[in-house]
Protein backbone atom coordinates (compact mmCIF):
# COMPACT_ATOMS: atom_id res chain seq x y z
CA UNK A 1 0.00 0.00 0.00
CA UNK A 2 1.27 3.41 -0.84
CA UNK A 3 1.41 6.04 1.83
CA UNK A 4 -0.79 9.02 1.22
CA UNK A 5 -0.39 12.48 2.64
CA UNK A 6 -2.77 13.17 5.52
CA UNK A 7 -3.71 16.65 6.71
CA UNK A 8 -3.05 15.96 10.38
CA UNK A 9 -3.56 19.61 11.35
CA UNK A 10 -7.12 19.47 9.99
CA UNK A 11 -7.77 16.20 11.86
CA UNK A 12 -6.44 17.74 15.08
CA UNK A 13 -8.81 20.66 14.63
CA UNK A 14 -11.73 18.27 14.13
CA UNK A 15 -10.70 16.33 17.24
CA UNK A 16 -10.24 19.57 19.25
CA UNK A 17 -6.70 18.64 20.07
CA UNK A 18 -3.77 21.04 20.28
CA UNK A 19 -0.72 19.47 18.63
CA UNK A 20 2.74 21.05 18.63
CA UNK A 21 4.54 21.64 15.30
CA UNK A 22 7.20 19.02 16.17
CA UNK A 23 4.57 16.42 17.00
CA UNK A 24 2.63 17.30 13.86
CA UNK A 25 5.69 16.45 11.80
CA UNK A 26 6.05 13.08 13.54
CA UNK A 27 2.35 12.28 13.16
CA UNK A 28 2.46 13.10 9.46
CA UNK A 29 4.86 10.14 9.18
CA UNK A 30 3.16 7.78 11.64
CA UNK A 31 -0.52 8.13 10.76
CA UNK A 32 -0.09 7.31 7.04
CA UNK A 33 1.93 4.20 8.10
CA UNK A 34 -0.85 3.10 10.42
CA UNK A 35 -3.44 3.70 7.71
CA UNK A 36 -1.36 1.81 5.14
CA UNK A 37 -1.36 -1.15 7.54
CA UNK A 38 -5.08 -1.11 8.33
CA UNK A 39 -5.90 -0.74 4.62
CA UNK A 40 -4.96 -4.43 4.21
CA UNK A 41 -8.59 -5.20 5.15
CA UNK A 42 -9.54 -4.17 1.61
CA UNK A 43 -8.29 -7.61 0.53
CA UNK A 44 -10.58 -9.41 2.96
CA UNK A 45 -13.73 -10.87 1.50
CA UNK A 46 -16.67 -9.72 3.54
CA UNK A 47 -20.30 -9.01 2.85
CA UNK A 48 -22.21 -6.34 4.65
CA UNK A 49 -22.38 -5.47 8.32
CA UNK A 50 -23.48 -8.15 10.72
CA UNK A 51 -27.09 -8.58 11.69
CA UNK A 52 -27.00 -11.78 13.70
CA UNK A 53 -25.90 -12.81 17.15
CA UNK A 54 -23.11 -11.12 19.04
CA UNK A 55 -23.56 -7.49 19.91
CA UNK A 56 -26.87 -6.22 21.12
CA UNK A 57 -27.92 -2.85 22.39
CA UNK A 58 -30.92 -2.46 24.63
CA UNK A 59 -32.41 0.88 25.54
CA UNK A 60 -33.81 1.15 29.02
CA UNK A 61 -37.30 2.48 29.60
CA UNK A 62 -37.32 6.20 30.39
CA UNK A 63 -38.94 5.86 33.77
CA UNK A 64 -38.35 5.88 37.54
CA UNK A 65 -36.04 8.91 37.69
CA UNK A 66 -33.99 9.30 40.85
CA UNK A 67 -34.91 12.00 43.31
CA UNK A 68 -33.91 15.38 41.90
CA UNK A 69 -30.69 16.86 43.26
CA UNK A 70 -29.27 13.82 45.09
CA UNK A 71 -26.18 13.62 42.85
CA UNK A 72 -25.77 17.36 42.24
CA UNK A 73 -23.08 18.12 44.81
CA UNK A 74 -20.94 15.11 43.92
CA UNK A 75 -21.01 15.85 40.22
CA UNK A 76 -20.44 19.57 40.62
CA UNK A 77 -17.48 18.90 42.88
CA UNK A 78 -15.83 17.03 40.03
CA UNK A 79 -16.10 20.05 37.73
CA UNK A 80 -13.11 22.39 37.32
CA UNK A 81 -15.24 25.53 37.89
CA UNK A 82 -18.71 26.13 39.30
CA UNK A 83 -21.08 28.99 39.95
CA UNK A 84 -23.79 28.02 42.42
CA UNK A 85 -25.44 24.86 41.10
CA UNK A 86 -24.01 25.30 37.62
CA UNK A 87 -20.76 24.33 35.90
CA UNK A 88 -19.05 27.55 34.81
CA UNK A 89 -17.65 27.70 31.26
CA UNK A 90 -16.28 30.34 28.92
CA UNK A 91 -18.83 32.15 26.80
CA UNK A 92 -20.03 29.79 24.02
CA UNK A 93 -21.88 32.17 21.68
CA UNK A 94 -20.42 35.58 21.08
CA UNK A 95 -21.50 38.61 19.06
CA UNK A 96 -19.43 39.28 15.97
CA UNK A 97 -17.06 42.13 16.58
CA UNK B 1 2.10 -17.39 55.11
CA UNK B 2 3.98 -17.55 51.82
CA UNK B 3 2.33 -14.85 49.72
CA UNK B 4 4.19 -15.88 46.55
CA UNK B 5 2.20 -19.13 46.50
CA UNK B 6 -1.00 -17.89 48.11
CA UNK B 7 -4.17 -18.21 46.04
CA UNK B 8 -7.70 -16.96 46.72
CA UNK B 9 -8.80 -20.53 47.32
CA UNK B 10 -6.03 -21.21 49.89
CA UNK B 11 -6.52 -17.86 51.64
CA UNK B 12 -10.26 -18.55 51.92
CA UNK B 13 -9.63 -21.84 53.71
CA UNK B 14 -7.05 -20.27 56.04
CA UNK B 15 -9.31 -17.30 56.86
CA UNK B 16 -12.28 -19.56 57.57
CA UNK B 17 -10.13 -21.82 59.77
CA UNK B 18 -8.87 -18.67 61.58
CA UNK B 19 -5.23 -19.55 60.81
CA UNK B 20 -4.82 -15.82 60.35
CA UNK B 21 -7.18 -12.86 60.21
CA UNK B 22 -8.09 -10.78 57.17
CA UNK B 23 -6.27 -7.88 58.83
CA UNK B 24 -3.09 -9.94 59.21
CA UNK B 25 -3.38 -11.01 55.59
CA UNK B 26 -3.88 -7.43 54.40
CA UNK B 27 -0.96 -6.25 56.54
CA UNK B 28 1.26 -8.93 55.01
CA UNK B 29 0.43 -7.68 51.50
CA UNK B 30 0.91 -4.04 52.55
CA UNK B 31 4.32 -4.97 53.94
CA UNK B 32 5.25 -6.68 50.67
CA UNK B 33 4.08 -3.66 48.70
CA UNK B 34 6.21 -1.34 50.84
CA UNK B 35 9.25 -3.56 50.28
CA UNK B 36 8.83 -4.41 46.61
CA UNK B 37 6.77 -1.75 44.88
CA UNK B 38 9.28 1.09 44.93
CA UNK B 39 11.15 -1.00 42.33
CA UNK B 40 8.21 -2.58 40.43
CA UNK B 41 5.75 0.36 40.42
CA UNK B 42 2.64 -1.81 40.09
CA UNK B 43 0.55 0.66 42.10
CA UNK B 44 -0.29 4.29 41.43
CA UNK B 45 -1.77 4.57 44.92
CA UNK B 46 -1.98 2.20 47.89
CA UNK B 47 -5.03 2.58 50.14
CA UNK B 48 -3.37 1.40 53.31
CA UNK B 49 -5.81 2.93 55.80
CA UNK B 50 -9.00 2.01 53.94
CA UNK B 51 -7.69 -1.50 53.20
CA UNK B 52 -7.10 -2.14 56.91
CA UNK B 53 -10.62 -0.86 57.73
CA UNK B 54 -12.07 -3.13 55.05
CA UNK B 55 -10.08 -6.06 56.42
CA UNK B 56 -11.44 -5.43 59.94
CA UNK B 57 -15.00 -5.37 58.57
CA UNK B 58 -14.25 -8.63 56.75
CA UNK B 59 -13.01 -10.19 59.97
CA UNK B 60 -16.34 -9.34 61.63
CA UNK B 61 -18.22 -10.95 58.74
CA UNK B 62 -16.03 -14.05 59.01
CA UNK B 63 -16.57 -14.18 62.80
CA UNK B 64 -20.33 -14.12 62.18
CA UNK B 65 -19.96 -17.08 59.83
CA UNK B 66 -21.21 -15.00 56.91
CA UNK B 67 -18.06 -15.16 54.75
CA UNK B 68 -18.45 -15.30 50.98
CA UNK B 69 -15.78 -16.45 48.52
CA UNK B 70 -13.94 -13.10 48.50
CA UNK B 71 -14.53 -11.88 52.06
CA UNK B 72 -11.22 -10.52 53.35
CA UNK B 73 -9.31 -11.27 50.12
CA UNK B 74 -6.91 -8.40 49.25
CA UNK B 75 -7.30 -7.31 45.63
CA UNK B 76 -5.67 -4.78 43.30
CA UNK B 77 -7.89 -2.70 41.02
CA UNK B 78 -6.94 -1.27 37.63
CA UNK B 79 -6.94 2.53 37.61
CA UNK B 80 -9.79 2.77 35.06
CA UNK B 81 -12.41 1.19 37.36
CA UNK B 82 -14.32 3.63 39.57
CA UNK B 83 -14.50 3.41 43.38
CA UNK B 84 -16.59 6.17 44.91
CA UNK B 85 -14.56 8.83 46.71
CA UNK B 86 -11.20 7.61 45.38
CA UNK B 87 -9.04 8.83 42.54
CA UNK B 88 -9.42 6.95 39.24
CA UNK B 89 -7.04 8.41 36.65
CA UNK B 90 -6.66 5.82 33.86
CA UNK B 91 -2.95 6.67 34.28
CA UNK B 92 -3.63 9.97 32.49
CA UNK B 93 -2.67 13.55 33.35
CA UNK B 94 -6.14 14.60 32.27
CA UNK B 95 -7.66 12.68 35.21
CA UNK B 96 -4.72 12.91 37.62
CA UNK B 97 -6.90 14.33 40.43
CA UNK B 98 -10.30 12.98 39.37
CA UNK B 99 -12.27 11.54 42.30
CA UNK B 100 -14.89 8.98 41.23
CA UNK B 101 -18.49 9.99 41.92
CA UNK B 102 -19.84 6.45 42.06
CA UNK B 103 -18.92 2.77 42.31
CA UNK B 104 -18.49 0.64 39.21
CA UNK B 105 -20.89 -2.31 39.29
CA UNK B 106 -17.97 -4.74 39.67
CA UNK B 107 -16.78 -2.73 42.69
CA UNK B 108 -20.27 -2.67 44.25
CA UNK B 109 -20.34 -6.47 43.91
CA UNK B 110 -16.90 -6.87 45.50
CA UNK B 111 -17.84 -4.50 48.32
CA UNK B 112 -20.94 -6.63 48.85
CA UNK B 113 -18.72 -9.65 49.43
CA UNK B 114 -16.40 -7.62 51.71
CA UNK B 115 -13.29 -7.94 49.61
CA UNK B 116 -10.32 -5.69 50.46
CA UNK B 117 -9.00 -3.11 47.97
CA UNK B 118 -5.25 -2.65 48.33
CA UNK B 119 -4.82 0.06 45.72
CA UNK B 120 -5.18 1.18 42.13
CA UNK B 121 -2.76 -0.23 39.59
CA UNK B 122 -0.71 1.32 36.82
CA UNK B 123 -1.71 0.88 33.19
CA UNK B 124 -1.17 2.25 29.72
CA UNK B 125 -3.00 5.58 29.59
CA UNK B 126 -6.71 4.94 28.94
CA UNK B 127 -5.77 1.27 28.38
CA UNK B 128 -3.99 2.10 25.13
CA UNK B 129 -0.88 0.01 24.91
CA UNK B 130 0.74 -3.37 25.49
CA UNK B 131 3.55 -2.55 27.91
CA UNK B 132 2.45 0.11 30.50
CA UNK B 133 5.10 2.34 28.91
CA UNK B 134 2.23 4.67 27.93
CA UNK B 135 1.36 5.46 31.55
CA UNK B 136 1.65 9.18 32.32
CA UNK B 137 3.21 8.19 35.65
CA UNK B 138 6.07 5.97 34.51
CA UNK B 139 6.18 2.29 33.48
CA UNK B 140 5.71 -0.84 35.61
CA UNK B 141 8.46 -3.47 35.70
CA UNK B 142 7.92 -7.19 35.19
CA UNK B 143 8.61 -8.91 38.55
CA UNK B 144 10.04 -11.93 36.69
CA UNK B 145 12.68 -9.84 34.89
CA UNK B 146 12.77 -6.17 35.81
CA UNK B 147 14.50 -5.21 32.55
CA UNK B 148 11.29 -6.22 30.76
CA UNK B 149 7.76 -4.89 30.43
CA UNK B 150 4.95 -6.66 32.33
CA UNK B 151 2.65 -6.37 29.31
CA UNK B 152 -0.32 -4.06 29.12
CA UNK B 153 -2.49 -2.37 29.35
CA UNK B 154 -3.32 -4.06 32.71
CA UNK B 155 0.43 -4.32 33.47
CA UNK B 156 0.17 -2.92 37.00
CA UNK B 157 -2.53 -5.44 37.92
CA UNK B 158 -0.39 -8.26 36.50
CA UNK B 159 2.77 -7.10 38.28
CA UNK B 160 0.89 -6.72 41.58
CA UNK B 161 -0.27 -10.35 41.51
CA UNK B 162 2.94 -11.79 40.03
CA UNK B 163 4.99 -9.83 42.58
CA UNK B 164 2.90 -11.18 45.52
CA UNK B 165 1.55 -7.68 46.18
CA UNK B 166 -2.12 -8.74 45.83
CA UNK B 167 -3.96 -12.06 45.96
CA UNK B 168 -5.64 -11.29 42.63
CA UNK B 169 -6.54 -8.26 40.53
CA UNK B 170 -9.11 -6.80 38.21
CA UNK B 171 -8.07 -5.63 34.77
CA UNK B 172 -9.87 -4.66 31.59
CA UNK B 173 -9.43 -6.22 28.16
CA UNK B 174 -10.24 -4.37 24.93
CA UNK B 175 -7.81 -6.19 22.62
CA UNK B 176 -5.79 -8.40 24.97
CA UNK B 177 -5.10 -6.11 27.93
CA UNK B 178 -5.78 -8.85 30.52
CA UNK B 179 -4.53 -11.91 28.63
CA UNK B 180 -1.26 -10.46 27.30
CA UNK B 181 0.06 -9.16 30.67
CA UNK B 182 -1.10 -12.41 32.29
CA UNK B 183 0.97 -14.33 29.71
CA UNK B 184 4.04 -12.12 30.28
CA UNK B 185 3.96 -12.48 34.07
CA UNK B 186 3.01 -16.17 34.37
CA UNK B 187 -0.59 -15.59 35.47
CA UNK B 188 -4.05 -16.68 34.45
CA UNK B 189 -6.05 -13.93 32.68
CA UNK B 190 -9.69 -14.15 31.62
CA UNK B 191 -11.49 -11.99 29.06
CA UNK B 192 -15.16 -12.85 29.68
CA UNK B 193 -17.90 -13.01 27.04
CA UNK B 194 -18.82 -9.48 25.93
CA UNK B 195 -21.76 -8.50 28.15
CA UNK B 196 -21.10 -11.09 30.87
CA UNK B 197 -19.53 -8.52 33.23
CA UNK B 198 -20.98 -5.02 33.58
CA UNK B 199 -18.99 -2.16 32.05
CA UNK B 200 -20.79 0.41 34.26
CA UNK B 201 -18.05 2.41 35.96
CA UNK B 202 -15.28 1.14 33.68
CA UNK B 203 -13.82 4.06 31.73
CA UNK B 204 -14.77 3.35 28.13
CA UNK B 205 -12.12 2.86 25.46
CA UNK B 206 -13.72 0.72 22.72
CA UNK B 207 -17.26 0.25 23.97
CA UNK B 208 -18.05 -2.70 21.70
CA UNK B 209 -14.84 -4.46 22.82
CA UNK B 210 -14.22 -3.64 26.51
CA UNK B 211 -14.68 -6.23 29.28
CA UNK B 212 -13.57 -6.32 32.93
CA UNK B 213 -11.96 -9.56 34.04
CA UNK B 214 -9.64 -11.23 36.57
CA UNK B 215 -5.85 -11.72 36.69
CA UNK B 216 -5.04 -14.54 39.10
CA UNK B 217 -2.39 -17.12 39.98
CA UNK B 218 -4.52 -20.15 39.13
CA UNK B 219 -7.59 -21.03 37.06
CA UNK B 220 -9.67 -21.79 40.16
CA UNK B 221 -9.14 -18.20 41.36
CA UNK B 222 -10.17 -16.79 37.96
CA UNK B 223 -13.42 -18.75 38.25
CA UNK B 224 -14.05 -17.43 41.78
CA UNK B 225 -13.44 -13.80 40.81
CA UNK B 226 -15.45 -14.12 37.57
CA UNK B 227 -18.41 -15.59 39.46
CA UNK B 228 -18.24 -12.67 41.91
CA UNK B 229 -18.31 -9.91 39.26
CA UNK B 230 -20.51 -11.34 36.49
CA UNK B 231 -24.24 -10.81 36.05
CA UNK B 232 -26.90 -8.70 34.38
CA UNK B 233 -26.79 -4.97 35.09
CA UNK B 234 -29.49 -2.54 33.99
CA UNK B 235 -26.88 0.23 34.00
CA UNK B 236 -24.98 -1.37 31.09
CA UNK B 237 -27.08 -1.38 27.92
CA UNK B 238 -25.06 -4.27 26.46
CA UNK B 239 -25.24 -6.42 29.60
CA UNK B 240 -26.38 -9.98 28.87
CA UNK B 241 -29.31 -11.57 30.70
CA UNK B 242 -28.20 -13.94 33.45
CA UNK B 243 -27.81 -17.50 32.35
CA UNK B 244 -26.36 -20.53 34.04
CA UNK B 245 -23.90 -21.15 31.25
CA UNK B 246 -23.26 -24.63 29.98
CA UNK B 247 -21.25 -27.16 31.91
CA UNK B 248 -20.00 -29.07 28.88
CA UNK B 249 -16.50 -30.42 29.24
CA UNK B 250 -14.57 -29.63 26.07
CA UNK B 251 -13.10 -32.61 24.21
CA UNK B 252 -11.93 -31.21 20.89
CA UNK B 253 -9.36 -28.45 20.31
CA UNK B 254 -9.25 -26.60 16.99
CA UNK B 255 -5.94 -25.01 15.95
CA UNK B 256 -6.00 -22.43 13.12
CA UNK B 257 -2.58 -23.51 11.79
CA UNK B 258 -2.30 -20.93 9.03
CA UNK B 259 -2.87 -18.10 11.52
CA UNK B 260 0.10 -19.34 13.59
CA UNK B 261 2.38 -18.60 10.65
CA UNK B 262 2.04 -14.86 11.39
CA UNK B 263 5.47 -14.58 13.00
CA UNK B 264 5.65 -16.54 16.27
CA UNK B 265 9.01 -17.12 18.04
CA UNK B 266 10.13 -20.68 17.26
CA UNK B 267 10.75 -21.79 20.86
CA UNK B 268 7.47 -20.25 22.04
CA UNK B 269 5.61 -22.18 19.35
CA UNK B 270 7.40 -25.36 20.52
CA UNK B 271 6.08 -24.83 24.06
CA UNK B 272 2.59 -24.32 22.61
CA UNK B 273 2.87 -27.54 20.55
CA UNK B 274 4.13 -29.55 23.51
CA UNK B 275 1.12 -28.39 25.55
CA UNK B 276 -1.17 -29.50 22.72
CA UNK B 277 0.59 -32.89 22.74
CA UNK B 278 0.02 -33.26 26.49
CA UNK B 279 -3.63 -32.38 26.09
CA UNK B 280 -3.91 -34.95 23.32
CA UNK B 281 -2.34 -37.52 25.63
CA UNK B 282 -4.98 -36.56 28.19
CA UNK B 283 -7.80 -37.49 25.84
CA UNK B 284 -8.42 -34.29 23.90
CA UNK B 285 -8.85 -34.48 20.15
CA UNK B 286 -6.61 -31.89 18.44
CA UNK B 287 -7.45 -30.88 14.88
CA UNK B 288 -6.52 -28.23 12.34
CA UNK B 289 -9.20 -25.71 11.46
CA UNK B 290 -9.46 -23.09 8.72
CA UNK B 291 -10.12 -19.52 9.78
CA UNK B 292 -8.90 -17.49 6.79
CA UNK B 293 -10.26 -14.12 7.96
CA UNK B 294 -8.46 -14.17 11.37
CA UNK B 295 -5.23 -12.58 10.07
CA UNK B 296 -7.24 -9.45 9.22
CA UNK B 297 -8.30 -9.11 12.86
CA UNK B 298 -5.42 -6.83 13.83
CA UNK B 299 -6.09 -4.33 11.03
CA UNK B 300 -9.84 -4.38 11.73
CA UNK B 301 -9.14 -3.77 15.41
CA UNK B 302 -6.89 -0.79 14.72
CA UNK B 303 -9.78 0.85 12.86
CA UNK B 304 -12.72 -0.03 15.13
CA UNK B 305 -10.91 0.65 18.42
CA UNK B 306 -9.55 4.15 17.58
CA UNK B 307 -12.94 5.05 16.07
CA UNK B 308 -14.69 4.15 19.31
CA UNK B 309 -11.93 5.58 21.52
CA UNK B 310 -11.90 8.93 19.73
CA UNK B 311 -15.65 9.13 20.30
CA UNK B 312 -15.50 8.04 23.95
CA UNK B 313 -12.62 10.37 24.79
CA UNK B 314 -14.52 13.39 23.44
CA UNK B 315 -15.99 13.70 26.96
CA UNK B 316 -12.62 14.82 28.35
CA UNK B 317 -12.73 18.48 27.44
CA UNK B 318 -11.91 20.36 30.64
CA UNK B 319 -15.53 21.21 31.41
CA UNK B 320 -17.14 18.56 33.59
CA UNK B 321 -14.20 16.84 35.26
CA UNK B 322 -10.47 16.47 35.32
CA UNK B 323 -7.82 18.82 34.06
CA UNK B 324 -8.86 22.19 32.64
CA UNK B 325 -6.35 24.56 31.07
CA UNK B 326 -7.62 28.16 31.18
CA UNK B 327 -7.74 29.91 27.80
CA UNK B 328 -9.40 32.85 26.08
CA UNK B 329 -12.24 30.97 24.38
CA UNK B 330 -14.10 27.76 25.05
CA UNK B 331 -12.64 26.21 21.88
CA UNK B 332 -9.14 26.88 23.15
CA UNK B 333 -10.02 25.42 26.56
CA UNK B 334 -10.99 22.16 24.84
CA UNK B 335 -7.97 22.01 22.54
CA UNK B 336 -5.36 22.97 25.18
CA UNK B 337 -6.80 20.73 27.90
CA UNK B 338 -6.87 17.75 25.53
CA UNK B 339 -3.51 18.57 23.98
CA UNK B 340 -1.78 18.83 27.36
CA UNK B 341 -3.86 16.24 29.26
CA UNK B 342 -3.56 13.30 26.84
CA UNK B 343 -0.27 11.50 26.19
CA UNK B 344 1.22 10.80 22.72
CA UNK B 345 -0.38 7.37 22.10
CA UNK B 346 -3.83 8.61 23.13
CA UNK B 347 -3.46 11.64 20.84
CA UNK B 348 -2.35 9.36 18.00
CA UNK B 349 -5.37 7.08 18.39
CA UNK B 350 -7.81 9.98 18.66
CA UNK B 351 -6.46 11.33 15.36
CA UNK B 352 -6.59 7.94 13.61
CA UNK B 353 -10.13 7.45 14.93
CA UNK B 354 -11.13 10.88 13.71
CA UNK B 355 -9.75 10.05 10.27
CA UNK B 356 -11.46 6.67 9.83
CA UNK B 357 -14.81 8.19 10.84
CA UNK B 358 -14.51 11.33 8.73
CA UNK B 359 -16.84 11.98 5.79
CA UNK B 360 -15.39 10.50 2.61
CA UNK B 361 -13.30 7.87 4.45
CA UNK B 362 -15.82 6.19 6.77
CA UNK B 363 -17.00 3.76 4.05
CA UNK B 364 -13.53 2.60 3.07
CA UNK B 365 -12.28 2.27 6.65
CA UNK B 366 -14.88 2.11 9.43
CA UNK B 367 -17.75 0.44 7.57
CA UNK B 368 -15.46 -1.98 5.76
CA UNK B 369 -13.88 -2.84 9.11
CA UNK B 370 -17.32 -3.51 10.57
CA UNK B 371 -18.09 -5.85 7.67
CA UNK B 372 -14.81 -7.78 8.11
CA UNK B 373 -15.49 -7.88 11.85
CA UNK B 374 -18.83 -9.55 11.08
CA UNK B 375 -17.03 -12.06 8.85
CA UNK B 376 -14.62 -12.87 11.71
CA UNK B 377 -17.55 -13.32 14.11
CA UNK B 378 -19.21 -15.68 11.60
CA UNK B 379 -15.94 -17.56 11.20
CA UNK B 380 -15.79 -18.20 14.96
CA UNK B 381 -19.42 -19.37 14.95
CA UNK B 382 -18.63 -21.78 12.09
CA UNK B 383 -15.47 -23.03 13.79
CA UNK B 384 -17.41 -23.80 16.98
CA UNK B 385 -19.67 -26.18 15.05
CA UNK B 386 -16.53 -28.26 14.36
CA UNK B 387 -14.65 -27.91 17.63
CA UNK B 388 -15.40 -27.27 21.32
CA UNK B 389 -12.62 -24.74 21.83
CA UNK B 390 -9.90 -22.99 19.79
CA UNK B 391 -6.27 -22.71 20.90
CA UNK B 392 -3.58 -20.21 19.88
CA UNK B 393 -0.62 -18.73 21.76
CA UNK B 394 -1.56 -15.60 23.73
CA UNK B 395 1.36 -13.60 22.31
CA UNK B 396 3.82 -14.12 19.44
CA UNK B 397 6.85 -13.63 21.75
CA UNK B 398 7.68 -13.43 25.48
CA UNK B 399 7.91 -10.15 27.42
CA UNK B 400 10.12 -7.62 25.61
CA UNK B 401 12.54 -5.02 26.95
CA UNK B 402 11.71 -1.45 27.85
CA UNK B 403 11.97 0.83 24.85
CA UNK B 404 12.11 -2.05 22.37
CA UNK B 405 8.85 -1.13 20.65
CA UNK B 406 8.16 2.45 21.69
CA UNK B 407 9.61 4.03 18.55
CA UNK B 408 7.30 2.18 16.16
CA UNK B 409 3.56 2.13 16.96
CA UNK B 410 2.97 -0.71 14.49
CA UNK B 411 5.53 -2.96 16.21
CA UNK B 412 3.65 -2.44 19.49
CA UNK B 413 0.29 -3.12 17.80
CA UNK B 414 1.60 -6.43 16.38
CA UNK B 415 1.85 -7.71 19.97
CA UNK B 416 -1.98 -8.02 19.89
CA UNK B 417 -2.26 -10.25 16.80
CA UNK B 418 -3.59 -13.33 18.64
CA UNK B 419 -5.73 -11.56 21.21
CA UNK B 420 -7.79 -8.99 19.25
CA UNK B 421 -9.95 -11.39 17.15
CA UNK B 422 -11.50 -12.57 20.44
CA UNK B 423 -12.70 -9.06 21.33
CA UNK B 424 -13.96 -8.46 17.81
CA UNK B 425 -16.15 -11.57 18.03
CA UNK B 426 -17.16 -10.93 21.67
CA UNK B 427 -16.26 -14.50 22.67
CA UNK B 428 -14.51 -15.40 25.96
CA UNK B 429 -10.85 -16.43 26.17
CA UNK B 430 -8.37 -17.34 28.87
CA UNK B 431 -4.58 -17.25 28.97
CA UNK B 432 -3.04 -19.98 31.10
CA UNK B 433 0.73 -20.31 31.76
CA UNK B 434 1.97 -23.40 29.89
CA UNK B 435 5.74 -23.20 30.17
CA UNK B 436 8.66 -20.89 29.58
CA UNK B 437 11.32 -19.86 27.07
CA UNK B 438 14.82 -18.67 27.94
CA UNK B 439 15.98 -15.15 27.05
CA UNK B 440 19.37 -13.86 28.24
CA UNK B 441 19.52 -16.48 30.97
CA UNK B 442 16.03 -15.85 32.33
CA UNK B 443 13.05 -18.15 32.00
CA UNK B 444 10.14 -16.08 30.70
CA UNK B 445 6.59 -17.43 30.92
CA UNK B 446 4.48 -18.40 27.91
CA UNK B 447 0.70 -18.10 27.77
CA UNK B 448 -1.57 -20.69 26.15
CA UNK B 449 -4.78 -19.02 24.97
CA UNK B 450 -8.05 -20.92 24.80
CA UNK B 451 -11.12 -19.44 23.14
CA UNK B 452 -14.72 -20.64 23.67
CA UNK B 453 -18.08 -19.70 22.14
CA UNK B 454 -20.24 -16.98 23.77
CA UNK B 455 -21.06 -17.97 27.35
CA UNK B 456 -18.50 -20.80 27.32
CA UNK B 457 -16.38 -19.69 30.30
CA UNK B 458 -16.86 -23.09 31.99
CA UNK B 459 -15.14 -24.76 29.04
CA UNK B 460 -12.19 -22.40 29.53
CA UNK B 461 -11.90 -23.18 33.24
CA UNK B 462 -12.23 -26.89 32.56
CA UNK B 463 -9.42 -27.12 29.98
CA UNK B 464 -7.46 -24.42 31.85
CA UNK B 465 -7.18 -26.71 34.86
CA UNK B 466 -5.99 -29.51 32.60
CA UNK B 467 -3.30 -27.21 31.17
CA UNK B 468 -2.14 -26.37 34.69
CA UNK B 469 -1.48 -30.07 35.26
CA UNK B 470 0.71 -30.36 32.16
CA UNK B 471 2.97 -27.31 32.41
CA UNK B 472 6.21 -27.42 30.36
Amino acid sequence: MSKKAIDVAALAKLARLEVSPEELEKLEEEIPSILAFVETIRKASAGTEHKGKGLRNVMRADEKPHESGIHTEKLLNAAPAREGDRIAVKQVISRKK
Amino acid sequence: MDLSKLTIAKARRALDLKEYSALELTDAYLKNIAARDPEIHAYLEVWEKQAREEAKAADETIAQGQAKALTGIPLAIKDNILIEGRIASSASKILENYVASYDATVIAKLKGSRAVFLGRTNMDEFAMGSSTENSAFGPTKNPIDTSRIPGGSSGGSAAAVAGAMAAAALGSDTGGSIRQPAAHTGLVGLKPTYGAVSRFGLMAMGSSLDQVGPLTKIVEDARILFEAIRGYDGNDSTSLPDSKGEAKKPRSIGVPRKFLESGVDKDLLDVFERTLESLRANGYEVKDIEMPTLPYGLAVYYIVMPAEASTNLARFDGIRYGLSIPAGSIGEVYARTRGQGFGPEVRRRILVGTFVLSAGYADAYYRKARAVRAAITDEFARAFTETDIIAVPTTPAPAFKFGEKTADPLAMYAEDIFSVPVNLAGVPAISVPCGSVAREGKDLPVGFQVIAPHGGEERLFSIGEDIEKTRH
